[in-house]
């Protein structure tokens, strides 16, 4: 417990002390970039800690809720099947890492004009673009099961839904979890740069909206608010992955990245 | 040496395995990977039979193609030609009735699952009751000497105890024929005495047929009937060697009998004159 306090300490003191100097030395900071962090605290909890959630933060929210979830589900789903068929995955190797490779910003215009301004535009870009990391690693840890684990299955004469469900996703989940974390990651960048661009709603179109209107502590409390968000939602991550890989933390002692 | 090869006990053996009946018999059998210019011929041609409740050891020199061997006998590899049967059927996928313990215990044990969820994994499909499975894996594990160690995971327990498990597994399968494949190369000497023991207790005690795969030349005499000698790759049976020591076998005692010593010596020759250079003087 002693040492536990201690990593906490360790961890907590740099933070606290950028912010102890931000607060100190923005104090009543008339520059219209830099206002002080205590107006910048207030704009946050006025926005997004209260009423204004509503409106700021639930639309994002359920947009990345939305396509970060049909991103984990077709991925995880496709890269089994694939991943278990030797030629479904040399053909489609190319095509996945094409798209992997392509930074998926480049693909709002396009979303834009197919599917409008709203939801669907932004949980289609979302979903689209996390959709290969999760994939490219599914199929990898599809095929990387070890071929003991297979002739065990085998040998044993397991069921098909038992191989899948018993050995082949257990055996592919660190890679599958190292997916779903690039994925979390493409999904937030997605969420945002899919509302500065074209929005009514959500945290993004908040600081664009706050910037051209020149509230600039309105922006900083929506950058704010993101770094906020992604920290919880890896946090969050984080302990999901731990439970799911128990297992392999203690045999391997780290987790892929 | 050879004045014992046609002894009265071998003959003796000879006539119990016809009475008893032949489990395998592997008629032929050859293996080649790949095709063309690039074609490897690992087994040349295998002839043996195995009968009901007979404990045969398979030895080679490494590369001999034994776990290609296995892999053939076991099902999960198709020969090139030749047949195997196993209980009179040709065998085209694992049989119902074969259990295998595989060399990397690390491997064949899932770390993700209990060591109860490991042993009741192959129980799943085959409609045998929740009950019927915990007792099995109860009794299993019992007889492996790891009682109580259900809720725990494999990656918690010693190598040897995890080859246990891994018997475990087979056993709680109850099949009439155990398949072995090099099981205890990778456990310190000491435990590997303790395991051999436990498996020459089991197949007794579940009347089971043992194929034993190993490159220990001690271990194939202290626990076999009969042990089947390979020549290099591509294989054919060089010898097959009757094993007339009296059981039940005692680490001390049978390996301290002339005999042991006698066979060992034949059988150490068998595998090392087959070295690609020639045989050195004080081979």
């Amino acid at each position: 417990m002693r040492r536990r306090a201690r990593i906490v300490a360790l961890e907590l003191w740099l933070p606290v002390v950028v912010v102890a100097a931000w607060w100190t030395l923005s104090a009543g900071s008339q520059s219209l970039y830099f206002p002080p962090l205590e107006t910048i605290l207030e704009e946050f909890r006025a926005t997004f800690l209260s009423s204004g959630a509503d409106e700021h933060l639930r639309p994002s929210l359920v947009n990345l809720g939305l396509g970060y979830g049909i991103a984990v589900v077709t991925g995880v789903v496709a890269g089994v099947l694939i991943g278990m068929n030797r030629w479904a995955a040399a053909a489609l190797d190319p095509l996945v890492h094409f798209f992997r490779a392509l930074p998926g910003p480049a693909l709002l215009p396009f979303a834009i004009i197919a599917f409008g301004i709203g939801t669907t535009m932004k949980v289609w870009i979302i979903a689209f673009t996390s959709l290969f990391p999760v994939l490219l690693n599914a199929i990898d840890g599809v095929r990387g099961v070890d071929p003991t684990a297979r002739e065990v299955a085998r040998a044993y004469r397991l069921g098909r839904l038992r191989r899948i469900f018993a050995i082949v996703l257990p055996s592919a989940s660190p890679q599958i979890m190292a997916g779903l974390r690039v994925g979390l990651q493409t999904a937030i960048l997605l969420m945002v740069v899919s509302e500065l661009v074209a929005s009514t709603s959500g945290i993004g179109f908040f600081i664009l909206q706050s910037q051209q209107q020149f509230e600039i502590a309105d922006m900083w409390a929506g950058i704010v608010a993101l770094g906020l968000l992604g920290c919880i939602l890896n946090a969050a991550f984080g302990l999901v992955e731990r439970r799911v890989l128990r297992w392999y933390i203690a045999t391997h002692g780290e987790v892929v990245r | 040496m050879r004045l014992l090869g046609r002894s009265d006990a071998g003959a003796a053996s000879a006539d119990a395995r016809e009475a008893a009946g032949t489990v395998i018999s592997v008629d032929g059998l050859g293996k080649t990977y790949g095709a063309g210019e690039d074609a490897k011929v690992a087994i040349e041609r295998v002839d043996f039979e195995v009968a009901t409740g007979e404990f045969v050891s398979i030895v080679g020199p490494s590369g001999a193609g034994k776990t290609t061997l296995l892999k053939c006998l076991t099902g999960l590899l198709e020969p090139t030609t030749g047949r195997i049967s196993f209980e009179g059927r040709e065998i085209a996928e694992p049989p119902a009735r074969m259990a295998i313990v595989f060399q990397d215990y690390a491997r064949s044990l899932f770390p993700w699952m209990t060591v109860a969820r490991n042993v009741e994994l192959p129980l799943l499909d085959k409609g045998i009751g929740k009950a019927e499975r915990r007792r099995r894996v109860g009794e299993a594990l019992e007889a492996v000497g790891l009682p109580g160690t259900e809720r725990r995971f494999p990656w918690q327990l010693s190598g040897g105890m995890q080859q246990r498990v891994a018997l475990a597994r087979s056993l709680a399968y109850k099949p009439d024929c155990l398949v072995m494949d090099e099981p205890f190369a990778s456990v310190d000497a000491q435990t590997r005495f303790e395991l051999e023991d436990l498996v020459l207790e089991l197949r007794h005690a579940f009347g089971m047929t043992v194929l034993f795969v190993t490159h220990d030349i001690d271990e194939a005499v202290y626990l076999s009937d009969r042990i089947v000698v390979l020549t290099r790759s591509p294989a054919v049976v060089r010898k097959i060697l009757e094993v007339d020591l009296p059981r039940p076998r005692d680490q001390a005692a049978t390996k301290g009998h002339q005999r042991f010593a006698e066979l060992r010596t034949e059988l150490l020759e068998l595998v090392q004159t087959q070295r690609p250079t020639s045989p050195r003087p004080d081979a």
